[in-house]
């Protein structure tokens, strides 16, 4: 540490400004959960199903995992990571702000949970079904 | 010994690029590499989102690209990523990895659990522990090291649940 000290007030500035670029760059994929919702539903063509969700959701689809394995079968407090422990907040925008608020990042998630729990990507309808029963999901 | 100013300098221009964002490293007292590493913020978002942000110093560079080069299949999780964000973590922990020492050989199949060091330091663990509801794994670092999110392995802090 002794070599890292006197360096340290020198690195301030550019360290200040990596993190105003961080901070200032455009957050992409910018969304609301309604948005997202109506994203996948007009992909899918057809209306979405709060039940048909609830149910993929709580499925095991041959494998050892759920979502719910992971989210809890009520996603509206925390779960937990089933091969790492690790808290996972929860998951019903209504219980948490946060969720389906970017597009990437719900993409993102749904390929690799879907990976895991159903064996492949889910569709678009799959999607829609699952966020529309947990935009239902109120206090 | 000519070139040592010269290496010095060099030296100091890499301590001015990561330490004050990414890779303080520190060492413990007892000479053994913990990893106060400050984390690269994009590091701990992605992986951290399933278990502790495991410190980059606790593989070496071998290792850590073979799990970067197999993110879709992740121990048993797809944990893919898209290549961009891929090719930047896996940049930052080559340049952090383990150097020197046993830490240095990957152990197998690239777990931290698996190497000598670890399973070394937790030899005194009772086998049963391990399975304790409020321990499930190995990876579940802070069911014991209770600041080990913080990148703190010391001794003190440990609490092992009942």
């Amino acid at each position: 540490m002794s070599l890292l000290k006197p360096h340290r007030s020198t690195c301030r500035r550019s360290a200040a400004a990596w993190i105003a670029a961080i901070v200032i760059a455009p957050t992409a994929g910018a969304s609301t959960p309604a948005g997202l919702l109506a994203g996948y539903a007009g992909e899918a063509g057809a209306a979405p199903s709060p039940e048909r969700g609830q149910s993929l959701f709580n499925s095991r689809h041959g494998r050892d995992w759920s979502c719910a394995s992971c989210h809890g079968a009520a996603p509206t407090g925390p779960g937990r990571h089933a091969a790492t422990g690790k808290p996972i907040a929860a998951l019903a925008p209504a219980f948490n702000p946060e969720r389906f608020t970017d597009a990437a990042k719900a993409d993102k998630w749904f390929r690799r949970n879907c990976n895991d729990v159903v064996g492949r990507e889910c569709t678009a309808a799959e999607k829609a079904d699952v966020l529309s029963w947990l935009i239902k999901l109120k206090p | 010994m000519a070139d040592r100013p010269r290496l010095r300098r060099q030296a100091g221009a890499w301590a001015c690029a990561f330490a004050g964002l990414f890779a303080a490293q520190a060492w413990a007292d007892d000479g053994d590499r913990v990893s106060r590493t400050s984390l690269l913020p994009k590091y701990r978002e992605e992986c951290a989102a399933c278990h502790i942000a495991y410190p980059p110093g606790m593989l070496p560079a071998a290792s850590w690209q073979r799990v970067m080069a197999n993110l879709p299949r992740h121990y048993g999780t797809d944990a893919s990523l898209d290549p961009g964000t891929v090719s930047a973590l896996a940049g930052w922990l080559a340049a952090n990895a383990a150097t020197g020492g046993r830490r240095s050989e990957p152990p197998p199949e690239d777990r931290i659990t698996r190497s000598a060091w670890f399973v070394r330091k937790h030899r005194e663990v009772a086998p049963a522990t391990w399975t304790l509801p409020g321990v499930k794994s190995a990876a579940n670092c802070t069911a014991c090291h209770t600041r080990a999110d913080q990148g703190d392995f010391n001794e003190h802090n440990v609490r092992i649940p009942r």
